[in-house]
């Protein structure tokens, strides 16, 4: 199929960035999204022009590292997958593609397609974690019984992979979701109790210094997400916010 | 011996680790914080170590090349992590375990490492519930195992099918509680371009700044490199597109040497190539074969047939369908390791037995399992006499719980949905058994210069068991080289700071720097994908499942001329001072060429075939792999000497004192 491609090129952080078109033969099905970049970078390349600079690195929809807004949706219009993951069959012959980085005040670009990501660093390292040294001699892993639907929840709220979809999706830019998922799984894990209320005081304070928007409850955030972590986690956080808050 | 000590401590195999513990220096807290250690590579092994030595005391500076530690690729690792618990009562100890590993290895691997890994299985699980890594829990709450390829007992845990993304989560987690301390730093987008050797320590290391273009200096007292495997040298591999071996590279060009570099693993169940733009292969976990039965037809009309579309799978017979594993091997089944599986599916294949277009792919059916699960939970959920269509939708179910997510991954890449037809497999490249040569204490043959995880050669001898590659990593990072290492660092608590300004790393910036000038001053027209695939074909076709002799010396001649014409040629737009992806493709590639022709003169000089190594002309008549233990029980490291074929080869001897050597068989 031939492809009509309306692509976000920008130089660096510092300069200003602009919609190029370019077109492309050739493209299959089969292919995946970035696979149809690579075949439009081979060509660039071979011109000697500087080919789209774009994250991606798994090709596998597990590491987040890929990102792009794909005619105005993260990840584009296919639904429980990044765009490593999403094929040309999607598309037809003759399409007009606009591809433009994830955006928001929090993911500055550093070039064309990618962006800088690492306030979801800082909000992990504010909180995301349960404070335990190696040692080898924790206690038997078989020795606190988990609840399986606990657990489960715990693990549906882990599968987060930080590629910050949620905030490209939504109009206020806000990263409740992605901070949300960590929060729900150590609060519905029994070893995460500990710390919780400290966990969510500091991680939410940590998003509010990033420069995120608040939560509106559009919902955009779940039906975008590519590994479909739920709207649920939001009011799990808020609920352990208020009661952190209210212990003081 | 040679020059080659492992330093394996003395003493019955069950006692040396602990006795070694016991044994070595330790650096007292407060001098802890006098010393600087740099770990690059931030996945399982790299991102355990420094959160460890972090929480011990010691400074760390972390390097990967992906935007966040977190993205390193264990996480795509999906089946799970192998302990020796016994949970399940079925008889598992850590000798079981320990005598699996050498075995499914091939027995290639040395005793008392594989011992030891064995021994700290059960603290790794301890210590990730501890974390909150949510692994799959039974009702009553406890946690639950599945089994994999190559033994007799259920001792993989699991989450889902993402376990490397939640062990991985773990170990950044408690990676970010050390950098919200202040006693780790991260270097993010920044890529490992050389090692820093002050007077023969390894001291510290020259890293590019992947936004910025910038080259830096950082120093340390150890440098640990977890830097993962190098199956990217095939082009196409289930590897993330930015894996390297260019830290584990520099260091071998600088005295560490390379082991066992032709030991690759070939993962017999990964989505088959669909074309020419393929820019990777897709893994479907080996927990499948716990459920999946593999099959191609008997008949080569029904494989015509099936690959010109006249036919689908599902139509032949039960009688007319070949389960050449379960054939083959009656003991073991769908669950032979994974050199065995794969070597059969391309023998079958090669026969003109192969299920898609292209001829390479055979069928992972769930039907009869959906089948088998759906009766098993009419019972128990009450239904009496449940139809067909009941049946197969509760299976489905069931099957879904247990494998959901890598369903959807099939269905999304291949449009065909796996519940109804049956899954199309085939081998890809998945992980190297090679890599740098450790001693007992992860240590490589420079000083001070440590690996661990995958990036080292030790434990999996000529073949990797399932669930063992994130057991060894974790091992590695949490549980051994943060004692081995202070042993090496008790040295160094009066050095101080190591200065980056001194000629060592003026020496080794400039390295840096004319490298990447002359990589830009190509001239030709060919990209660096180009250069690449060129070398991936060439790896595959003669370095691949199948070598013999003279497509081994075939390849390195090959090799050879590509590598020339690579640094004569290759055309990379844009500049060094700047973000270059290009540029950043060609400083791996440029280390994947001279790889290869390694590679291919260890393929070449190892006259046997063991685990994933399998030379044609040494095989059974039968066609399993024969082993000769009599002049090839020797680990093989590779000293640098210029060129690769120049590579001079160190023998480590392997002794079994507590295991007998046997053929191994899954019959």
């Amino acid at each position: 199929m031939k492809l009509y491609l309306k692509i976000w090129r920008q130089k660096d952080a510092s300069s200003p960035g602009k919609i190029v078109d370019y077109t492309l033969d050739g493209v299959e099905g089969d292919m995946s999204f970035l696979e149809m970049l690579d075949i439009l970078n081979e060509e660039l390349v071979s011109k000697g022009e500087e080919p789209v600079e774009f994250d991606h690195d798994c090709r596998e929809g597990i590491c987040g590292t890929c990102s792009l807004q794909i005619n105005g949706e993260p990840h584009g219009p296919d639904r429980l997958v990044t765009t490593c993951q999403l094929h040309m069959r999607k598309f037809n012959d003759g399409d007009t593609i606009v591809i433009e980085p994830f955006k928001a005040k929090a993911f500055p670009v550093i070039k064309d397609l990618i962006v800088d990501r690492s306030a979801f660093e800082r909000i992990q390292q504010a909180g995301g974690y349960i404070s335990v040294n190696t040692s080898g001699n924790t206690v038997d892993a078989n020795a606190i019984p988990i609840n399986k639907h606990d657990a489960d929840e715990a693990m549906d709220a882990a599968t987060c992979i930080g590629c910050g979809a949620c905030v490209a999706a939504c109009k206020n830019a806000s990263a409740m979701l992605f901070t949300s998922a960590k929060v729900s799984q150590f609060a519905l894990l029994p070893q995460g109790r500990i710390e919780a209320v400290e966990r969510v005081q500091n991680m939410v304070r940590q998003m509010d210094l990033e420069g995120f928007g608040n939560c509106t409850n559009t919902g955009a955030c779940e039906v975008e997400c590519p590994k479909g972590i739920s709207l649920t986690n939001i009011a799990r956080m808020n609920r352990e916010y208020l009661s952190a808050s209210l212990k003081g | 011996m040679g020059i080659l000590d492992s330093k394996i401590p003395s003493g019955p195999l069950a006692d040396k680790w602990t006795k070694h513990k016991n044994d070595i220096n330790l650096v007292n807290p407060a001098n802890k914080r006098n010393i600087d250690i740099i770990v690059v590579g931030t996945g399982l092994a790299g991102g355990a170590a420094a959160a460890t030595l972090a929480e011990l005391g010691y400074n760390v500076k972390t390097f990967c090349y992906q935007d966040s530690p977190r993205r390193a690729h264990s996480i795509a690792a999906q089946g799970g992590i192998n302990a020796a618990k016994n949970y399940q009562g079925d008889g598992d100890s850590n000798y079981r375990l320990f005598y699996d590993t050498i075995k499914g290895g091939d027995y290639r691997s040395r005793e008392a490492n594989v011992y030891r890994l064995a021994e700290v299985s059960g603290n790794i699980i301890d210590q990730c519930v501890a974390q909150g890594v949510p692994f799959a829990r039974e009702y009553g709450g406890m946690l639950d195992n599945r089994s994999f390829g190559g033994v007799l007992v259920s001792r993989t845990f699991y989450a889902k099918g993402q376990t490397g993304q939640q062990l991985l989560l773990g170990a950044y987690a408690a990676m970010n509680r050390q950098i919200n301390r202040g006693k780790i730093q991260s270097y993010t987008r920044h890529e490992m371009m050389d090692l820093v050797l002050v007077d023969g320590k390894a001291r510290g290391i020259i890293a590019r700044n992947l936004v910025t273009g910038e080259i830096e200096r950082h120093s340390g007292h150890a440098v640990v490199l977890a830097t993962g495997g190098y199956g990217n040298v095939f082009f196409l591999s289930t590897n993330a597109m930015g894996s390297n071996v260019m830290a584990a590279w520099r260091a071998h060009r600088k005295g560490a040497f390379f082991a066992n570099p032709c030991f690759t693993q070939i993962h017999p169940t990964c989505i088959p190539v669909s074309g020419e733009h393929q820019s990777k292969l897709t893994l479907m976990s080996e927990s499948l074969r716990n459920d999946g039965r593999i099959w191609v037809p008997k008949k080569m009309e029904d494989a015509v047939a099936i690959r010109e579309g006249k036919l689908k799978p599902t139509q032949i017979a039960e009688e007319d369908r070949d389960y050449y594993l379960e054939r083959r091997y009656p003991a073991f089944g769908n669950l032979v390791p994974r050199d065995v599986a794969s070597r059969a599916a391309k023998e079958r294949c090669d026969a003109g037995f192969g299920v898609n277009k292209t001829g390479e792919a055979v069928y992972l059916d769930f039907a009869s399992a959906i089948k088998r699960y759906g009766k098993e939970k009419a019972l128990t959920s009450g239904i009496k006499n449940p139809d067909e269509a009941t049946i197969i939708k509760l299976g489905e179910e069931v099957i879904e719980a247990k494998y959901g997510n890598l369903f959807q991954m099939y269905e999304k890449i291949v449009d065909q949905n796996p519940y109804k037809t049956p899954m199309m497999i085939y081998p890809a490249v998945h992980y190297t058994m090679g890599g740098l040569w450790v001693d007992y204490n992860l240590q490589t043959t420079i000083p001070g210069c440590y690996s661990a995880g995958e990036a080292n050669f030790s434990d999996h001898g000529a073949n990797r068991l399932g669930a063992s590659a994130l057991m060894q990593g974790l091992a590695d990072g949490y549980f051994v080289l943060p004692y081995t290492i202070g042993d090496y660092l008790s040295d160094d608590i009066r050095t101080g700071a190591i200065p980056t300004d001194s000629e060592a790393f003026d020496e080794a910036e400039k390295q840096v720097r004319d490298r990447m000038e002359k990589l830009m001053s190509g001239t030709g027209i060919h990209s660096v994908d180009y250069y690449h695939k060129k070398l991936g074909k060439i790896m595959w076709n003669k370095c691949g499942m199948a070598r013999n002799a003279k497509g081994l010396e075939e390849a390195i001649k090959e090799i050879s001329e590509l590598r020339k014409d690579f640094w004569e040629n290759v055309k990379i737009p844009g500049t060094i001072d700047s973000k270059n992806q290009e540029l950043e493709k060609a400083g791996r590639v440029a280390d994947f060429l001279e790889l290869g022709e390694l590679f291919a003169k260890d393929a070449l000089h190892r006259n046997e075939s063991c685990g994933g190594h399998f030379r044609e002309e040494y095989q059974t008549e039968e066609g399993e792999a024969l082993r000769d233990d009599k002049n090839f029980k020797y680990v093989a490291a590779w000293e640098y000497k210029g060129e690769p074929k120049d590579a001079e080869l160190h023998k480590e001897d392997l002794v079994y004192e507590n295991i007998e050597l046997k053929t191994r068989s899954y019959k």
